[in-house]
């Protein structure tokens, strides 16, 4: 076993000026030095472009990569809500220390504060930023920008574009990528997958990528290697993730001596379109910002309950007091803007007492009326209508707000949400853990970064709406580009790391005979048969709530089905082709593995927080009970097939205080 | 359901191609890709090669998904993406003919999959407010009136998919170009660098081979975000400023 440091690096001193006095003290690499300095980015999506972009406007030679046609496909695309950020542009009392704050508690206390405070003192830099590369962010009529409220926060801090903010920063991000690939500075690599990381004398000095093209494996280097690849959702098979999203770029630096944090903290979203059937293919959000006006609510007797999942019934024939708004009764002070994890938990609950509003019983409804009612009133008022449609203004006001969110809803189920209540059941959305990483944001292998979803530092065990958007772009444009320097600093004598070093040719076979090897298993069964049974297996016994018997049967289940994939899977198509098939029976390789770390970091974790909720750990009210005595830590693991090993590092609340986590 | 597939079958972009006739079992509630999906499971269970076809995010806005489906991009239903399409608008017995989204700009790598790398092209010739990181002044030090910020919000909506080209028959990426130079044209940040982003941008799109624009209006009518031929106006505007206004 290697020992492994697992220091946070951060550095000493009080934590609000912590970041400020490292970065005026930090190692700088000279201009003249930056050009002799290559980085390797990979990952196009808000992390990743803007840190490669950031970089290049540095002076560093950066090699992007992704396994899309164009950056701008990457999945940040399809966040909607919003980004947050301590403006106080309201006046509502927002500030730097209560996003850290709020963020530290809806991660219930399973994050680094050093970090998250980090985090919340640029957030206001990334909304200049992107104001000045053209964003349109929704304004008010004086022109300026508007704000509206997220999940498990007080103020209304979220800034936004309709609903396609992830959209609107992604593009941002791409438009400046893309000033710098002209340049040359950034020389871009479409459909290119990295298969493997190749590290050289301990540091991290390049990738082996596969061109999505035409099959052909090629080796590139640099002086260090940044990750920006997101999350692993689609490890459930089912979630809101795109269809490409994977975790192995991430993954195969861990079987190269990376370790992964808190694999088991998902995140759960509770307002996603139903599954409606078996050849469903992915999940579909609606945005947290709905929950700003949505009720969510249902039936108080399971007869009525009973009657809808049959089709008798519908939501709007459910009277007033034969409606239980569970949110608003059980969390009065947050109401239906809890935090995620305690909203999807609370929809489980419901559906489990045979509540549930749609055939498979597998549903809460989301409702407007009380938000167009009260809309239309007020719209009645101001406009000075004698006789209003109330429901025709308020359903107007509505549209303005949520319009594309809502023709998506009808898109997809055929039913106007307008009229009759959505009906919606949480989904896997998000992953918290990921690569560990220090303060730097470098892995434990030297000259390895890991940023945004990809990595695990400011989550915890839960993430708050609107924070992703918030994290990638600001890891990307003003983390990395001033911690890679304490890295490279060291590294201004190196010369121009060469792809025929051993350890290239030793990394490159290695990817040839794994590919070999799956290709020439020749079996009977698609990739996606497997895939979508690993799903069933990590929904089952490692989803909304988890319980020690099921963890370890769901790992001897895993290990069953990953032993069959590699005698039976079927792979058409060649390896020097475009060969999607091919493509996703790598990823899906390696979600194999890694379902089965998830399922041992939660058999490990014996309490619940966040999106992690153990059975055997709640309190009476069937709420999280957190064990701060012997769980405050990152658990960080050391993959290997036999039995993962498990490095900690504790975590200090030196300015908060540990909490039970309240929002009632 | 049962439908009736005639679907373009090329191996590569020097293969001639041809159509292949398949049928499949759908359901209404399924999304146009998930029955994609169904063929191709029936094909991999075949021992067949699967269809290629491009496809991420599934819910529209990735812009991946583009295929013309019996001779529309993206398919019958206005304002939709292939993957939001669903099976719901189509019949038991209906015949669907899916073709790649063609263009002399966007050659084909594999059946439905084509070669959109030529926007990217465009928008490095200038689709971008050059700023550095760390430059950018307080976010509300320069308020924008709602309307201009709606409109500019409206054309950036764009989600390159390609398919105002597929459907206009000069092969145009007008309708893809006066959409980012109207975005950033708008926007007070965006007018320093208008001049030189139109006739820059404009050059890119005649270098990739894309056609000329006759005012047919095919693109707006299958734009999957309902971007308006408006901004077509506008970059001719703009670009007739430039070459006869001079350039600063």
């Amino acid at each position: 076993m290697a020992d492994f440091n697992l220091r946070s690096n951060e550095p000493s001193g009080d934590l609000a000026s912590k970041w400020t006095d490292y970065r005026g003290s930090m190692n700088l690499v000279a201009p003249n030095n930056k050009r002799n300095i290559e980085v390797i980015v990979v990952g196009t999506g808000l992390a990743g472009a803007s840190a490669a972009s950031t970089l290049a406007e540095l002076g560093y030679n950066v090699k992007a990569f992704t396994f899309h046609d164009s950056p701008r496909r990457a999945h940040s695309i399809a966040a909607q809500g919003g980004i947050n950020a301590a403006k106080n542009y309201q006046n509502d009392g927002d500030s730097t220390y209560r996003l850290f704050y709020d963020t530290i508690k809806g991660g219930d206390y399973r994050s680094r504060e050093s970090n998250v405070h980090r985090l919340a003192e640029v957030s206001a830099s990334i909304i200049d930023q992107c104001v000045a590369q053209g964003v349109p962010f929704a304004r008010e009529y004086g022109g300026l920008l508007a704000n509206r409220s997220f999940g498990g926060v007080q103020v209304s801090r979220t800034f936004y574009a309709r609903g396609q903010t992830g959209q609107q920063l992604l593009i941002g991000a791409y438009q400046s990528l893309s000033r710098q690939i002209v340049t040359g500075q950034v020389k871009m690599h479409n459909r290119h997958e990295m298969l493997d990381l190749v590290v050289v004398d301990g540091k991290a000095r390049g990738i082996i990528t596969r061109n999505l093209l035409n099959g052909q494996i090629e080796r590139h280097a640099a002086h260090c290697v940044v990750l920006a690849t997101g999350g692993y959702g689609n490890v459930f098979y089912l979630s809101t993730n795109a269809m490409g999203s994977n975790v192995s770029a991430a993954w195969r630096s861990v079987k190269k001596g990376a370790l992964m944090a808190n694999p088991c903290f998902t995140q759960i979203h509770p307002t996603c379109i139903p599954v409606s059937g078996h050849y469903q293919s992915k999940l579909t959000l609606m945005s947290e910002s709905l929950r700003n006006d949505g009720r969510v609510w249902v039936p108080k007797s399971i007869e009525d309950a009973k009657s809808i999942q049959e089709g008798k019934k519908k939501g709007i024939d459910i009277a007033e007091d034969d409606r239980d708004y569970y949110l608003e009764r059980r969390y009065p002070a947050f109401g239906n803007l809890v935090p995620r994890d305690v909203a999807s938990r609370a929809a489980k609950v419901a559906c489990d007492e045979g509540k549930g509003v749609s055939q498979t019983g597998l549903a809460v409804f989301l409702d407007f009326s009380s938000a167009i009612e009260r809309y239309g009133k007020a719209e009645a008022i101001s406009q000075g209508i004698s006789n209003p449609d109330i429901t025709k203004l308020g359903e107007a006001v509505v549209e303005a707000k949520y319009g594309n969110l809502f023709e998506m809803y009808e898109k997809i189920t055929g039913e106007n949400p307008y009229k009759n209540p959505m009906k919606i059941y949480p989904a896997v959305h998000y992953t918290m853990g990921g690569v560990w990483v220090d303060y730097n944001l470098e892995t434990n292998i030297p000259g390895l970064f890991a940023l945004g979803e990809a990595n695990f530092s400011d989550h915890g065990a839960n993430r708050l709406g609107a924070s992703a958007l918030m994290q990638g772009l600001a890891d990307g444009y003003f983390v990395i580009p001033y911690t890679i320097g304490q890295f490279l600093s060291k590294e201004i004598r190196t010369d121009k790391i060469s792809t025929d070093l051993p350890e290239f040719a030793e990394a490159e076979r290695g990817v040839t005979d794994r590919l070999l090897r799956l290709k020439s298993i020749n079996g009977t069964q698609s990739v996606e048969s497997f895939h979508r049974r690993l799903g069933h297996i990590m929904w089952e016994y490692c989803g909304m709530s988890r319980n020690a018997e099921g963890l370890k049967k769901g790992r001897q289940m895993i290990r069953e089905l990953r032993e069959e994939f590699y005698r039976d899977v079927f792979i058409p198509g060649d390896l020097e082709d475009y060969n999607p098939e091919l493509e996703k029976a790598t990823r899906v390789a390696d979600f194999l593995e890694l379902g089965e770390l998830m399922m041992v970091d939660a058999l490990d974790r014996n309490e619940s927080c966040g999106g992690h909720f153990r059975e055997e750990y709640k309190t009476e009210e069937g709420e999280a009970r957190r064990d701060d005595e012997n769980y405050t830590y990152v658990s960080a693991w050391e993959w290997n097939d036999i039995e993962p090993i498990l490095h900690k590092e504790d975590l200090e609340f030196a300015n908060v205080e540990l909490k039970t986590r309240s929002y009632k | 359901m049962k439908l009736n597939l005639k679907i373009w079958r090329q191996k590569n972009s020097n293969d001639k191609g041809h159509y292949e006739a398949h049928s499949v079992e759908a359901t209404g509630d399924m999304s146009f890709l998930e029955m994609m999906d169904v063929l191709n499971e029936q094909l991999i269970n075949d021992k067949k090669e699967p269809v290629a076809f491009e496809h991420d995010c599934r819910e529209g806005i990735c812009g991946s998904c583009n295929m013309v489906i019996n001779g529309q991009p993206h398919g019958p239903q206005s304002g939709t993406t292939t993957c939001q399409l669903h099976m719901r608008h189509f019949k038991d017995g209906d015949d669907i003919v899916i073709e790649p989204a063609r263009a002399a700009a966007f050659p084909v790598i594999k059946d439905l999959v084509v070669d959109r790398s030529s926007f990217d092209d465009i928008i490095q010739a200038g689709g971008y407010i050059s700023v550095n990181t760390g430059q950018a002044p307080d976010g509300n030090s320069i308020p924008i009136e709602k309307d201009m910020a709606m409109q500019a919000f409206d054309a950036a909506t764009c989600i390159g998919c390609g398919a105002c080209v597929a459907a206009c028959p000069n092969g145009s990426a007008m309708l893809f170009t006066s959409a980012k130079v109207a975005h950033l044209g708008l926007l007070p940040q965006g007018k320093v660098e208008h001049t030189r982003r139109v006739q820059s941008m404009v050059a890119t799109m005649d270098k990739e081979g894309f056609g000329m624009c006759s005012n047919i209006g095919a693109c707006e009518a299958e734009c999957p975000k309902g971007i308006s031929i408006e901004n077509i106006a506008m970059l001719n505007r703009s670009y007739i400023a430039s070459v006869f206004g001079g350039q600063k």
